[in-house]
């Protein structure tokens, strides 16, 4: 007698994917970004993140999240990562990984801080230190965009050999699509310096974002401090809360 | 299923103070408290503060937060693990049972098998009824002994320990029990649907 079985409409399981890493680029001293091929990737959306799991030669293993850095149409799946002290993955991805490496990998995760090139309307971003790789990928999704509309990075470091993608961001900056890229800078600060000498405030957010009536889609990523900061105040200038999504990552951060 | 690639030159550094049953599989533990919420943190006037119990669409009770913090108060220690992978052992909540907000309200029961958790900020969750009785959830209002911060989802929030911690919404104010199970935020966004960390149900289709 043939077997029946009922079919359930169950969601798939995410795999874990192994990812090879291609490439290795150091972005700045303690931050580098993993270019990486993925076998059976299925595409993600600008703003999504992954699981990156490591192990051992002992079975040991240790697994967090990470942001996608690269474009969704970009032909390599791209992870940004910066060292976190005392981290245990972390330090191993951005000073030890080489070509060739293998760990896994599964994704892609979180459909809530995402963007589209699709999308209209202005584009405001906030990005506080490592912050900035989801909102990278967005900014490499909009180039495609055939009429993109304006766009606004205000972008946080600590000093400006902190900042991460900054040639590529000049260069995004230089194409005249509307985009423009604003640095601020709050552990001191280079001779001729020109961009903001300060941690990201509410003065900051009225004087140099969208305002209200454009009603912009808001996107911060960053420290909690800084997230926290940017969110209340552009609520408080009267952002509307469902235009304002956040991200927040510490030494173990990631959505939701 | 093979073996898992090796990462070269890998040694990771488990805490040797993490006890194994208490760290569900893939998860850390951390010191610190993280903060994760998807928008803006709500700012709550304690004035207008409710918390209300709901059947599909009646509404059953609501406390004014005078009448909530005069509840009986219940304290516990737990074990909290988030789904980015995290876990922090022996964290001190004060609240009050979902079990006491029921014989407040005068039911005997839950009126429904299911629960969606309604925040300020929008931000939903849901969850079987069966994980919020018998002691097992609480609306916590202080941790560590301190009323609970903003960015923490104070002054309110829910405390489903033994579930992945987006389950505990932050800023809490309504409870609708519902006849059939239905996704919440997270659940609606490839997360999965009940998110048990010792099964590490952590996105549809775990």
């Amino acid at each position: 007698m043939p077997a029946t079985e009922t079919v359930v409409d169950a969601p798939r399981r995410l795999p874990w994917r192994t990812a090879e890493v291609r490439e290795v680029i150091a972005e700045t001293s303690r931050v580098r970004s993993l270019v990486l091929d993925v076998p059976g990737w299925p595409g993600h959306r600008a703003g999504q993140h992954v699981d990156v799991r490591l192990t051992a030669d002992d079975g040991y293993q240790a697994q967090r999240s990470y942001s996608i850095a690269s474009a969704p149409e970009a032909a390599h799946v791209m992870l940004t990562v910066e060292q976190i002290e005392e981290g245990e993955v972390s330090p191993y991805l951005a000073m030890d990984v080489l070509p060739g490496d293998k760990f896994e990998l599964r994704g892609p995760i979180g459909g809530y801080f995402v963007w589209t090139a699709k999308l209209d309307g202005p584009l405001f971003l906030v990005a506080g230190g490592s912050g900035v790789v989801p909102l990278m990928a967005m900014l490499r999704d909009r180039v495609r965009a055939p009429n993109p509309g304006p766009a606004l990075l205000l972008y946080s470091s600590r000093t400006g050999d902190d900042i991460i993608y900054r040639d590529e961001l000049d260069r995004l900056a230089a194409r005249g699509d509307g985009l423009t890229v604003v640095h601020t800078l709050t552990r001191g600060h280079p001779p001729g310096w020109t961009g903001g000498t300060r941690r990201v405030d509410r003065e900051m957010l009225a004087a140099l974002g969208f305002p209200v009536a454009a009603s912009p889609r808001i996107y911060i990523c960053g420290p909690t401090p800084l997230v926290e900061t940017a969110a209340a105040a552009l609520h408080d200038l009267g952002h509307a809360a469902d235009r304002i999504k956040t991200e927040r990552f510490g030494p173990t951060g990631g959505p939701p | 299923m093979s073996d898992p690639p090796v990462s070269r030159g890998f040694r990771g550094r488990k805490a040797p103070d993490a006890p194994a049953d208490r760290v569900p599989p893939g998860q850390h533990l951390t010191s610190d408290f993280p903060v994760l919420s998807a928008g803006p943190t709500p700012q709550v006037n304690l004035a207008n503060w409710t918390f209300a119990l709901q059947n599909g669409g009646n509404l059953l009770r609501k406390w004014s937060w005078a009448e909530f913090e005069a509840l009986p108060q219940t304290k516990v220690t737990v074990d909290i693990h988030c789904v980015t992978t995290w876990s922090k052992l022996d964290t001190q909540w004060q609240g009050v049972t979902l079990d006491t907000l029921l014989e407040a309200a005068g039911l005997p029961q839950a009126p429904a098998d299911f629960a969606m958790i309604y925040c300020d900020g929008g931000y939903t969750t849901n969850m079987p009824v069966a994980d919020l009785i018998s002691g097992k959830a609480m609306v916590a209002t202080r941790y560590g002994g301190k009323p609970l911060t903003p960015e923490h989802g104070g002054p309110a929030r829910l405390l489903v320990p033994h579930l992945y911690f987006w389950k505990s919404a932050k800023w809490a104010r309504r409870l609708r029990f519902m006849e059939k199970d239905e996704p919440g935020f997270w659940e609606s966004l490839g997360y999965h649907i009940y998110g048990d960390p010792w099964r590490e149900q952590r996105y549809a289709g775990d």
